[in-house]
């Protein structure tokens, strides 16, 4: 008789190994032809869930500096965020922003020869704290800044 | 010395923190300002708007390149720094927008509705072709010593009206643009107010716009802004291109003279 | 096909510095127009950046990249004349590809 449920269960194993490695957005399957999108990680609402999508829910403090973000954002349309990782073998840079509707906001892979560092501007829809996930020689990093959002001058 | 961040905070808080932390407040904002500088969108509307002045339009199948802004036809470098201005042909004191509606419905034939449809670009999608052309002549005259001319009857006209409708008091709450822009050390929320009485004030707001407005997503122009700030007042709408909206902007940019143009620029 | 972006390549040094303005609503999908109809997401989900067939930059993009998104960044190498080359694909599926060299 076919046990169902050992089969299910180790399909259900290995699939989901691979799931989450695919789902890391760092594993690229190589017949992929059009540009990878972690939908997985993007869509998520909860910070820990877009950092469990990414494989950093262990991701320890590291030498990651938030460069030229300032403390306070006139607008949260526009927030310049710079982030630069001094851990070696740094090969890709997250931006999650714990109050937003989907915490993910971007992801950077730093091929080598590239600078571990990266400036943009990302929205905010309200003051939150910023992470800076770094991924680095398979493990991961984390720094987080509070970043504040005001409402100026006439109310627009 | 300016405002602190309220009474209720004064008491609360005792003045030297207050005032420690409305420093570092303001300090903050002027980082985020200076972090904004690194790349302002309206490059983006300086590359659309020299499309469009150089893009045969309308009717006559014309470019603007023939359009006079007052240093000849076809002359963008240096104009916006000059402007308003009369002019003869108009017989009336213009700013760059009037004068722009003006070159679109002399040059190419367009109607005035159709030269002001989508005035002001709408924040998603619907984009405004003044605004980029304004981002255009202005960018030419980035550096350029603003100049504004007050030697014609209709510009001395336009000064002095400017400068009463700059006083003037009305609306729902009384406001005149002097309530906020005409005395030091006012502030509203996080943002300090330019006193615009002073040639420093007015210069440093005169020579900022037009400007990328990350609030609106859009390249805002002194018209808009004027426009803006009557609807802020609860006053009747400012109406694109009149008599009294150019009189303003002449005030406001004659006192901005001898300072060097750096709009466009970017902002909140 | 989108508006052109303003693309900046400078050497410093043994470095490149890429700074990119790209033109793009970057629509959220959240914010609702004047009859109360939200507005679909409209979005850059992939940047490349390439140096001389070198993959130097690559990015996934979520929504909450700012509207006419900026991104500045340097890799190592470079020579005055070379071509950097960014391209952008959104939600949408449209595409948008420019140049700069290198001064």
């Amino acid at each position: 008789m076919i046990d169902h449920t050992q089969i299910r269960r180790r399909l259900l194993k290995s699939g989901a190994a691979l799931a989450a490695l695919a789902a890391a957005g760092w594993f690229r399957p190589g017949t992929a032809a059009a540009e990878s999108w972690n939908r997985g990680a993007f869509e998520t609402h909860a910070l820990a869930d877009a950092r469990r999508a990414l494989g950093a829910d262990n991701a320890q403090s590291g030498n990651i500096a938030f460069v030229q973000t300032p403390e306070i954002a006139e607008n949260g349309a526009v927030v310049p965020v710079g982030i630069a990782s001094s851990i070696p073998g740094t090969d890709s840079i997250a931006i999650l922003i714990e109050k937003n509707p989907n915490p993910l906001a971007a992801i950077f892979d730093i091929p080598a020869g590239t600078e571990a560092a990266i400036t943009t501007r990302v929205k905010m829809a309200q003051t939150s704290n910023i992470y800076a996930l770094v991924r680095a020689a398979d493990k991961y990093y984390v720094a987080t800044k509070e970043i504040k959002v005001t409402l100026g001058g006439c109310g627009g | 010395m300016k405002a602190v961040l309220g009474c209720v905070a004064l008491l609360a808080m005792g003045i030297a923190p207050a005032l420690a932390a409305q420093s570092s407040t303001t300090d903050e904002i002027a980082k985020y300002r200076a972090a904004l500088q690194d790349g302002n969108p309206a490059e983006l509307w300086e590359a659309r708007g020299e499309g469009i002045w150089k893009a045969p339009r309308g009717p006559k199948r014309a470019s603007l390149e023939r359009c006079d802004l007052g240093l000849g036809p076809g002359v963008v470098k240096g104009a916006y720094a000059r402007l308003p201005r009369y002019f003869a042909d108009a017989d009336r004191v213009q700013d760059l927008e009037s004068r722009l509606v003006w070159c679109m419905t002399t040059l190419q034939g367009l109607t005035a509705a159709e030269a002001l449809k989508n005035r002001f670009g709408n924040g998603s999608g619907a984009r405004s072709d003044l605004e980029a052309l304004a981002a255009y002549v202005s960018s030419e005259s980035q550096g350029a010593k603003m100049d504004v001319p007050l030697a014609h009857p209709k510009e001395i006209e336009a000064y002095r009206i400017g400068e009463k409708l700059f006083y003037y008091r009305g609306g729902t709450h009384d406001f005149a643009c002097a309530t906020c822009h005409g005395e030091e050390g006012k502030r509203i929320r996080l943002q300090d107010l330019p006193d615009l009485t002073t040639p420093e004030g007015a210069r440093a707001a005169y020579t900022t716009w037009p400007a990328y407005r990350v609030s609106q997503g859009e390249v805002r122009t002194f018209e808009w802004r004027l426009y803006d700030c009557f609807r802020q007042q609860r006053f009747p709408e400012l109406v694109f291109g009149s008599d009294a909206a150019i009189a303003l902007t002449v005030f406001l940019a004659r006192n901005a003279n001898g300072a060097p143009f750096a709009a466009p620029a970017i902002k909140r | 096909m989108g508006d052109p972006m303003k693309i900046r390549a400078a050497l410093m040094g043994d470095e490149t510095e890429v700074k990119v303005l790209m033109s793009h609503e970057m629509e959220t999908g959240q914010r609702k127009d004047g009859k109360g109809q939200l507005i679909p997401a409209w979005f850059i989900q992939n940047v490349t950046v390439t140096w001389k067939d070198k993959t130097v930059l690559a990015a996934q993009w979520g929504t909450a990249v700012s509207k006419n998104p900026f991104l500045s960044f340097r890799f190592k190498g470079g020579a005055k004349g070379d071509k950097v080359t960014v391209t952008w694909v959104d939600n949408r599926g449209d595409r948008r590809t420019d140049e700069a060299t290198i001064a």
